[in-house]
């Protein structure tokens, strides 16, 4: 593994853009902006920024506070407040750092909501998660976004519609009050057109690991490259500059046939393509990949990626239909696919990529992910012939990630996969 | 010059090793439960399977003369009975060796006195007893460790002696069978086996002496033959024992696996992961194997394998060991018992109570609850061994559910109540057609594994 990590234009783009949303977020009292606090999966935060407000993501900041070694605190201040061991850590951690103080991750304050934009997106636990807010903090209106679920595997017009419909006499009305702007259309549109470039962007980005070597690893740089698209930035003129910037530097990888970029340098040797399905661990992200990278595996595709909305079945956004769009985005979030469409859309990234092997990371406290994934691991294990793994950890609560336990199957995985390499031979 | 293989296979409980050659067929087999470092555990099995080797090559070496001439084949048994014997007893005699030292450090004057006493009164009283069933009723070939035979004994006699004295004498033991097991004991084969077959001439000759009337000698063909005729057959084997004794067993490559794998002196490609190598294993023995489950000490696997023995998907216990071989270990302990005295006792279940708990340390509460509404001990012990059972279905379902055939593997493996509750919802949950496969050597196949890849991979 070469050594010396430059830091590649787009890294410093991205960490400049997220910290100066968190100054802006810090002074928000002062500047008088009005925050939303919404969710990942379908966010919607075109129509946020459309009113001039700022969109912040609990889950980010839980995730953040777990790579930062904050977690662990703010879940015990939960506990301690209520919670039961069961809940999502996401929740825990981000209900204990609003009692600690709501100091986010990188030391800023995090101003408290003015709105609650509860985008309802397959997952049950935010509807719970927003009701505490709700608690917490007395008096912030809630406008709810109801997803339906893609129970048949498609979008009807019926369902549409009914989104729509919400968003028209819900999610706007409630927006229109708190920012005391009346909703622009034209702005929406301008937003949503930025919104398609970048779906442009993100998808050919994903589909670089089509190469050989893969010029990145899609799941633990991956996370990081669809950090500005889901963390304030959809929508805005500087993602789609930071995609355009991102993907120039991918392709200069691809040409001088370079590898992904890891926290030790590059990966000199592509051993095992990997597609991975569930979120990672936060609270030791770098131990985490390390195992991977030091084995010369790279995650050519990961489901996780998908988690702020899904581009590679084809749906783009319509700035033309601007609400319709917003609806629709919402309806193609992952965890909003039923099960079997997740085996598909898995099935078809572990042929598109050429993967030597699928594996899930199970996280204890997540339901929308961990429903189902033994079906799906077992449906591609049948119908593709390939090796398949299952590891467990958590989100952010660090005393569920068990390194040597880990190790232990990985070690298996990546020794079955060799094997099976061996044999082809 | 003949290549053989050694796979080691270094578990949370036991060490086991495995010897093969150049046709997979197994020559050796050692296994210890020694709780040293790895490095001492790795070598104490390792060396039981090349003596253990030497007798398979004896008979391989003597071939059909042994399969013609039953007596031959009762004396090489008796000779490896004899053999552990020997090796038995120089362990007792180190572990006598400690006793005096503990009891030196730990006591002083009348007590110093008294528990000296009766430590000599139990060691005399053991070591005839544990003798004679090594050389009378193949103690050898019940696959008992060490530990266990002494601790059995041992607090046997406990019951006997001055009740003032009982926690003394537990301290001492206690404190000396933790040295004396870790300690790696070395032995001259050559020396050993023939002593052991001067101990055999003397066990023969005393059977001139029996009488007709003495049952266990008169209704054993083999021994009758043995009878009047040691002599000879001492003198034609002698030669081929000597030859086996003074061969060179090469180990021309070696894999490790097993928890302790990363722990062991061998380079990285020579360590396996355990999940590869039982599933190797056992695909070996039964090679229309689809799924295995091995119960081991303190892990589950439920392996999912190709026509080929590759595995294709796996899963393990995570979050808690309820359900492993060390349940079993912790229930015996609650009960005072042995670990092999386990499933014999739940095999006579008359009305198997349902133990809710499949947590270890909850379990315990529930087994203590149980005995005081006056459920029976086997009932009981029934009820756990399901309940153990219940886990491992439950990670199979996880796994993919049970493939035919269906292969069992691991140290609980030998445990008839846990095979049978293993067959039982089997059957139940996947149909009577499954083919359900153990092997007498169920507890080896990691070991196994590990010496079929160090055969593959040798001059790689």
């Amino acid at each position: 593994m070469s050594t010396g990590v430059a830091k590649e234009k787009s890294m410093i783009i991205q960490k400049e853009m997220i910290a100066q949303l968190s100054k802006e977020l810090s002074m928000a009292k002062d500047t008088g902006k009005k925050v939303v606090y919404t969710f990942v999966p379908g966010n919607i935060s075109e129509l946020i920024l459309s009113f001039d407000m700022l969109p912040v993501y609990p889950e980010i900041n839980a995730l953040q506070s777990g790579m930062r070694k904050k977690s662990e605190g703010f879940i015990r201040g939960a506990e301690k407040h209520g919670h039961s061991e069961d809940v999502c850590t996401y929740v825990k951690c981000d209900v204990g750092m609003m009692l600690a103080g709501n100091i986010g991750p990188n030391g800023e304050t995090v101003p408290p909501p003015d709105l609650l934009l509860l985008s309802y997106t397959g997952c049950f636990t935010f509807m719970k998660w927003f009701e505490t807010l709700e608690r917490l903090y007395p008096g912030v209106p809630v406008a709810l976004l109801h997803t339906p679920y893609q129970e048949a595997g498609h979008i009807t017009p019926e369902m549409t519609a009914y989104m729509v419909k919400q968003l028209k006499e819900e999610v706007i009305p409630k927006m229109e009050k708190v920012s005391g702007k009346k909703y622009d259309e034209e702005k929406l549109k301008m937003h949503l057109r930025n919104s398609s470039k970048v779906e442009e962007s993100i998808i050919k980005i994903f589909d670089s690991t089509k190469n050989r070597p893969s010029p990145i690893d899609a799941y633990f740089a991956g996370v990081y490259y669809i950090g500005p698209i889901n963390n304030g930035f959809r929508g805005t003129s500087e993602a789609v500059d930071y995609y355009d910037e991102l993907y120039k530097e991918i392709m200069v990888r691809v040409q001088k046939g370079l590898g992904p970029i890891t926290p030790e340098g590059e990966i000199e040797e592509e051993r095992f393509r990997l597609v991975v399905e569930g979120p990672p661990n936060w609270t030791h992200f770098r131990e985490f990949w390390k195992l991977f990278y030091d084995m010369g595996a790279v995650i050519v595709a990961s489901s996780y990626t998908k988690v702020g909305g899904v581009y590679d079945m084809g749906f783009r956004v319509n700035p033309d239909k601007p609400l319709e769009s917003l609806a629709e985005y919402c309806m193609n979030c992952y965890t909003n696919l039923n099960l079997n469409q997740r085996v598909d859309l898995l099935s078809n990234c572990i042929t598109k990529f050429h993967a030597d092997g699928f594996l899930v990371n199970s996280i204890k406290s997540c339901n929308s992910f961990s429903a189902g994934q033994l079906m799906i691991m077992q449906q591609l294990e049948r119908k593709l012939e390939i090796p398949v793994g299952f590891i467990e950890s958590d989100l952010v609560d660090p005393r569920y990630f068990s390194y040597s336990n880990i190790k232990n199957r990985l070690e298996s995985f990546f020794q079955m996969l060799e094997q099976r390499k061996l044999m082809v031979k | 010059m003949k290549k053989y293989y050694l796979g080691i296979d270094l578990g949370s409980t036991t060490s086991k090793a495995i010897i093969i050659d150049d046709d997979d067929n197994i020559i050796g087999r050692g296994i210890t439960n020694t709780r040293a470092n790895y490095t001492v555990a790795t070598e104490i099995a390792r060396l039981e399977a090349i003596y253990n080797a030497r007798f398979s090559l004896l008979k391989m070496k003597l071939g059909d003369e042994i399969t013609s001439k039953p007596e031959y084949n009762r004396y090489i048994q008796d000779l490896e009975s004899v053999f552990q014997y020997l090796q038995f007893k120089r362990r007792l005699d180190r572990l006598n060796v400690q006793f005096i030292d503990t009891i030196e450090s730990s006591f002083q004057d009348e007590k110093k006195l008294a528990v000296s006493g009766y430590i000599e009164h139990i060691v005399n009283t053991i070591e005839p007893a544990i003798k004679d069933e090594y050389m009378n009723s193949n103690l050898g070939g019940k696959n008992q460790f060490f530990r266990d035979i002494v601790s059995e004994k041992f607090n046997k006699e406990l019951n006997f002696i001055d009740k003032n004295y009982f926690e003394p004498l537990m301290m001492v033991y206690d404190k000396s069978i933790i040295s004396a097991e870790n300690e790696l004991t070395e032995y001259d084969f050559k020396e050993l086996i023939f002593q052991s077959m001067e101990l055999l001439n003397d066990k023969y000759a005393g059977l001139e002496n029996t009488s007709s009337e003495h049952s266990n000698v008169q209704f054993d063909n083999e021994l009758n033959l043995l009878k009047g005729n040691y002599k000879v057959i001492y003198d034609s084997l002698k030669d081929h024992i000597s030859f086996v004794a003074n061969m060179d067993i090469h180990i021309t490559n070696m894999v490790g696996t097993g928890y302790g794998r990363a722990l062991l002196p061998f380079p990285e490609k020579s360590i396996r992961s355990e999940i590869l190598c039982h599933a190797f294993g056992a695909h070996a023995i039964f090679p229309k194997t689809k799924t295995v489950l091995d119960i081991g000490g303190q892990d589950t696997k439920a392996i999912q394998v190709d026509s080929h023995g590759l595995v294709t998907s796996f899963h393990m216990n995570d979050r808690c060991a309820a359900g492993c071989g060390r349940y079993l270990g912790y229930i015996a302990d609650e009960f005072n018992i042995s670990l092999n005295e386990l499933g014999p006792l739940a095999m006579e279940a008359t009305n198997e109570v349902n133990i809710c708990s499949t947590c270890t340390v909850f379990a315990a509460a529930e087994i203590r609850e149980l005995t005081n509404v006056g459920q029976k001990r086997s009932d009981i012990l029934a009820g756990l061994h399901r309940a153990i059972v219940m886990r491992a279905m439950s990670l199979l379902a996880r796994s993919g559910g049970v493939r035919n055939e269906f292969t069992f593997t691991g140290g609980v493996a030998r445990n008839q109540a846990v095979l049978k509750y293993v067959s039982e919802l089997v059957y139940k949950n996947y149909g009577n057609d499954i083919k359900i496969n153990i092997h007498t050597d169920s507890i080896f196949m990691g070991a196994l594994g590990g010496a079929m890849f160090a055969r593959r991979s040798a001059g790689n």
